[in-house]
């Protein structure tokens, strides 16, 4: 008998922490798609010197605190990503709220092999305060 | 009795795989019968200029298959993936001189020959083997037609034009083969193989 619950108990373990493994920030996943994707590609690798890539970019680490502005109103800058230059254009979603892009920004941070932070929601509103309009 | 049956079931087999050569492309769009001539549309003549101030017309892509397009630059919606499948088959038919690939700015005003030019530098793409063009701006929607493409002006929608993001195969003969969502990597990989159908049927065996 006690087979079967040592059994249970691993099962459910299995299922329970499996299921939140496998997708942690399902939102945030979403609104990747429908938001980023376009340019950033499903799988985070960007488009040849036309769009940086988020996956394993270097630049969400150095450039932490930025990133809510940036999700939020855009960048059109000359950035380096993982040495390579990039003076695009990226059109930003004003109507991101806070959690929004909480959201997204844990998705890319841990996607693809990323290993960030995951942000709070008052890091990303307090972040949001310095590029309010 | 027996054998007979057995022999149905065999010579089913047989034609159902079908080893003889595939079903050719369909030819798309709306046949017409003129002067007892079965004709189907054709694209009409055509003149743009590309990324390095050639003019591209019909003759660029003779004796030539190629695959088309419609885009802008500051395209924030599906344009990059699309570019991103176009630069699958621009890498797998890079040097086979059959192949051509053309891409139409939508975005007359800003999409300049040196914004082009820049572009493509970045794509990383040959312009013998990939051209993008501008030219006239009613020339250019009115040939989107014509590829079956969609290409309107719109304020509204986002980036302010609103089009497809299809890819459309065009044979030796000016029409139109196949076309595929250029945003959908599978349906693309099923568009290669409809490519390598044509090349089959359009090119002796080299
Ligand atoms: C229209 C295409 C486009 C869309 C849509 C887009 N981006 Fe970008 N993104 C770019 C480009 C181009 C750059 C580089 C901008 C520059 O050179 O100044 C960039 C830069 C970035 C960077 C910093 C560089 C890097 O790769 O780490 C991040 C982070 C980023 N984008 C995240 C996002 C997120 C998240 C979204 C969705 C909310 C998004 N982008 C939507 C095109 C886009």
């Amino acid at each position: 008998m006690k087979v079967f619950r040592v059994l249970s108990a691993v099962f459910l373990f299995l299922f329970f922490g499996l299921k939140c493994q496998q997708n942690p920030y399902r939102e945030g996943a979403r609104l990747y798609q429908v938001h980023c994707a376009n340019c950033h590609m499903d799988d985070g690798a960007g488009l040849s010197a036309l769009i940086p890539p988020l996956a394993g970019s270097g630049f969400l680490k150095t450039h932490r605190e930025r990133l809510p502005c940036i999700l939020k109103y855009g960048l059109k800058d000359t950035i380096q990503v993982n040495g390579k230059q990039y003076a695009e254009q990226m059109p930003g979603v004003p109507t991101l709220s806070a959690v929004h892009i909480t959201n997204i920004l844990n998705y890319i941070q841990t996607s693809w092999g990323n290993q960030e932070q995951p942000f709070r929601l008052d890091d990303v509103e307090a972040l949001l305060e310095a590029c309010k309009r | 009795m027996k054998y007979i049956l057995f022999f149905g079931i065999a010579l089913t087999a047989f034609w159902a795989c079908d080893p003889g050569a595939p079903r050719p492309l369909p030819i798309l769009g709306e046949r017409d019968v003129v002067n007892g001539d079965t004709v189907y549309p054709t694209i009409p003549d055509f003149s743009f200029v590309d990324q390095d101030s050639q003019a591209v017309t019909n003759a660029t892509f003779q004796d030539k298959i190629y695959v088309v397009d419609f885009f802008f630059i500051h395209c924030p919606t599906i344009c990059p993936k699309v570019k991103a499948n176009g630069l699958r088959i621009y890498k797998k038919y890079e040097n086979d001189p059959r192949v051509g690939l053309l891409s139409h700015s939508i975005d007359v005003k800003n999409d300049t020959v040196a914004a082009l030019k820049r572009h493509a530098e970045k794509l990383g793409i040959h312009p013998e083997r990939w051209r993008l063009v501008t030219g006239d701006h009613d020339a250019i929607y009115s040939i989107a037609d014509d590829y079956f493409s969609v290409a309107t002006e719109n304020p509204g929608a986002p980036g302010g034009f609103d089009h497809s993001g299809r890819l459309i195969l065009v044979d030796k003969y000016r029409h139109v083969r196949a076309f595929c969502d250029g945003t959908n990597a599978k349906d693309v990989d099923r568009f290669m193989q409809d490519m390598d159908r044509l090349l089959e049927e359009q090119f002796a065996r080299r």
